[in-house]
């Protein structure tokens, strides 16, 4: 059994399902994003495991014992808020002290702690600032370092990353990261950020409007989203409702036969997920589709066509200069084509059963 | 430059009286006019000597600090409550806070009056003219501006601190003192100024419900006045308005008076 499980967990406020019944089991020294829109019960889910919100239903453990009905002071969880949250009178190292002191930790190893944890994060020499005398990314460090201090059985990080600029975030992600798996926390976070869930998380559950949609690592998220939801969510994906042709052809509602992955369809009515670097373009004499826009993002190029009433987007590593490619412009007819297997047939109906 | 010309001459306006009756104090002779016939601090003296003046501000001290030390506490947990309990209603019930600074000091003085006279009945003990009295109606302008200054300075604390330190292992009344309270320190002590000001310097409210030889300071000036014009007065608004600004002086050290009211 993990270090934090979530049994059953739900939370309703009045009639309004916040979270349902959501079930997790995070190993020691394992980091889980809980990864979703906003309104998706991310949060609310968090703050049940920091006792901040009283579940419906359903339990949370930490460390094996149950602590569905304690208090926020006696579960031992580290959390990060998106606020960060400092206490804006006192100074760096009595925010970082206090929940030693609140453990009745002893003064010396109190001053001794504080200034392992401050140099952990990189803060040595700001011990008797004042939050406000700190920049926005010393002020997140400050934030881990009085979370981290207290030895947590389970860390916890609320967008910690929505605060700071785009640049500082890729290197506060790697940070966090690696801290993490150095002092092997248990780790819950949440992010709408699919990118910093990707990169930080070991598995990813992907929430939307109070459900779990799937619960699995990047990879399996990417390559075998379990619906049209988080093939959308987790990377980018033409989604194409329709029907099935026949084995390996799929009708789009506007007409279009695509192909497709053999095999069984899925229950209901099914939808067509293909990633967008999965198709490749040529240009085509009187070509099938015909192309919309072209957009150059440096490294890579977007090539937006329309295939018979359904647009298809494709992303391709941006052709040489000499490439036929290069001179392709909107209005062009081109072809579009895929391995049939990359064309996935997700079911299209919302479904109740959860990934592993 | 024509916006900092009407700063100035707003500035000009509300000060003038203020110097007006500063430099009034130290004219010579009894009936105030210009240019004074030369300058003396006997006005002071004869207020310091006369002794309505120096029970006035006696009473006025003490009615003040009882009243700030009542009501501030009270207004203080109305303003958690307001804020932190969401009582339904919640509204509603800061504005009736609120109420008193809406009615005519004249009027809560009589109505106040009416009121204890009726509970005077009731009880068979003295209300008006007593020290509780007075106290109890000084609350009442008290409780208005500690709920306004403590409700703003709670509404500019991010609550997650305290979700925060409950985190860390601190109980509910821990958090309370080491992380609620340091927040709303700066409007406590704000209140505090804002109380004894108000009560120090009320004189409609007290007018009905003080008693012989238990005036307050500016109850004494008014009765004063009937009889008499002189700078004396003056002297002694002077000594008031210096009180006064020293309390501001000295608070402004401890919270930015400018940035929490």
């Amino acid at each position: 059994m993990g270090n934090l499980v979530l049994d059953g967990l739900g939370k309703r406020f009045g009639a309004s399902v916040a979270v349902e019944r959501v079930d997790l089991d995070v190993p020691q020294g394992q980091m889980v994003a809980l990864l979703g829109p906003s309104g998706c019960g991310k949060t609310t889910t968090l703050r049940m495991v920091a006792g901040f919100v009283p579940p419906s239903e359903g339990r949370v453990l930490i460390a094996g014992k149950d602590v569905t009905r304690a208090p926020p002071h006696g579960r031992d969880t580290g959390m990060v808020f998106q606020s960060y949250a400092l206490f804006p009178h006192m100074t760096v190292a009595q925010n970082v002290a206090f929940g030693l002191e609140m453990r009745r930790v002893n003064r010396a190893d109190r001053e001794s702690r504080t200034r392992e944890a401050l140099r952990m994060v990189r803060l040595e020499g700001l011990e008797d600032r004042l939050p406000r005398q700190l920049s926005g990314g010393q002020q997140q460090r400050v934030a881990l370092a009085r979370a981290l201090v207290v030895n947590p059985a389970v860390f916890l990080l609320d967008e910690p990353l929505s605060n700071l600029d785009a640049k500082l975030r890729g290197e506060v992600r790697m940070e966090i990261r690696a801290l993490q798996q150095r002092l092997g926390l248990t780790t819950l976070i949440v992010t709408h950020d699919q990118e910093e869930a990707l990169t930080m998380a070991d598995r990813l559950v992907v929430m939307e409007r109070g459900r779990v949609r799937q619960v699995g690592t990047a990879e399996d998220l990417y390559e075998r989203p379990a619906d049209p939801f988080v093939a959308g969510f987790v990377g980018r994906c033409n989604l194409v409702e329709g029907a099935l042709d026949s084995p390996g052809a799929f009708r789009a509602a506007s007409g279009a036969l695509l192909a497709c992955a053999g095999g069984p369809p899925p229950p209901g009515r099914p939808v067509l997920a293909l990633r967008p670097e999965h198709v490749r373009i040529t240009p085509a004499e009187g070509g099938p589709a015909r192309l919309r826009a072209v957009t150059y993002l440096g490294a890579q190029t977007e090539y937006h066509a329309e295939l018979g009433g359904t647009p298809l987007v494709a992303v391709l590593p941006t052709p040489g200069a000499d490439s036929p490619l290069r001179r392709l412009s909107p209005g062009d007819a081109v072809a579009l084509s895929w391995e049939p297997s990359a064309a996935r047939l997700l079911p299209a109906a919302r479904h109740d059963e959860k990934g592993a | 430059m024509a916006f900092r010309a009407l700063v100035g001459a707003a500035f000009a306006l509300m000060l003038a009286p203020v110097l007006t009756v500063m430099v009034i104090s130290v004219f010579r002779q009894e009936i105030v006019s210009f240019p004074p016939s030369g300058l003396t601090l006997g006005w002071y003296v004869n207020a310091w000597e006369r002794q309505e003046f120096a029970r006035g501000f006696s009473t006025s001290l003490q009615v003040a600090t009882l009243a700030m030390l009542i009501g501030v506490p009270l207004g203080t947990a109305a303003a958690l409550a307001l804020v932190r309990g969401r009582p339904p209603g919640a509204s509603a019930l800061s504005t009736l806070l609120l109420g008193p600074l809406a009615v005519p000091g004249v009027v809560a003085g009589t109505a106040l009056y009416m009121f204890y006279l009726r509970a005077e009945f009731w009880i068979d003990s003295d209300i008006t003219s007593t020290l509780g009295g007075l106290v109890a109606a000084h609350v009442l302008l008290t409780i208005p501006w500690t709920v306004r200054l403590v409700t703003a300075s709670l509404q500019g604390m991010d609550i997650s601190a305290e979700e925060a330190a409950a985190n860390l292992g601190a109980r509910p009344f821990t958090v309370f003192r080491r992380i609620t309270l340091p927040a709303m320190r700066p409007g406590i002590i704000a209140a505090c100024l804002f109380s004894f000001i108000q009560s120090f310097e009320n004189l409609e409210l007290s007018l009905l419900l003080v008693g012989p030889g238990r005036t307050t300071l500016p109850v004494a000036m008014l009765n004063y006045l009937e009889f008499r014009v002189d700078p004396t007065l003056a002297a002694v608004a002077t000594v008031q308005i210096v009180l006064v600004a020293v309390l501001m002086l000295i608070t402004d050290r401890f919270v930015s008076i400018a940035r929490t009211v």
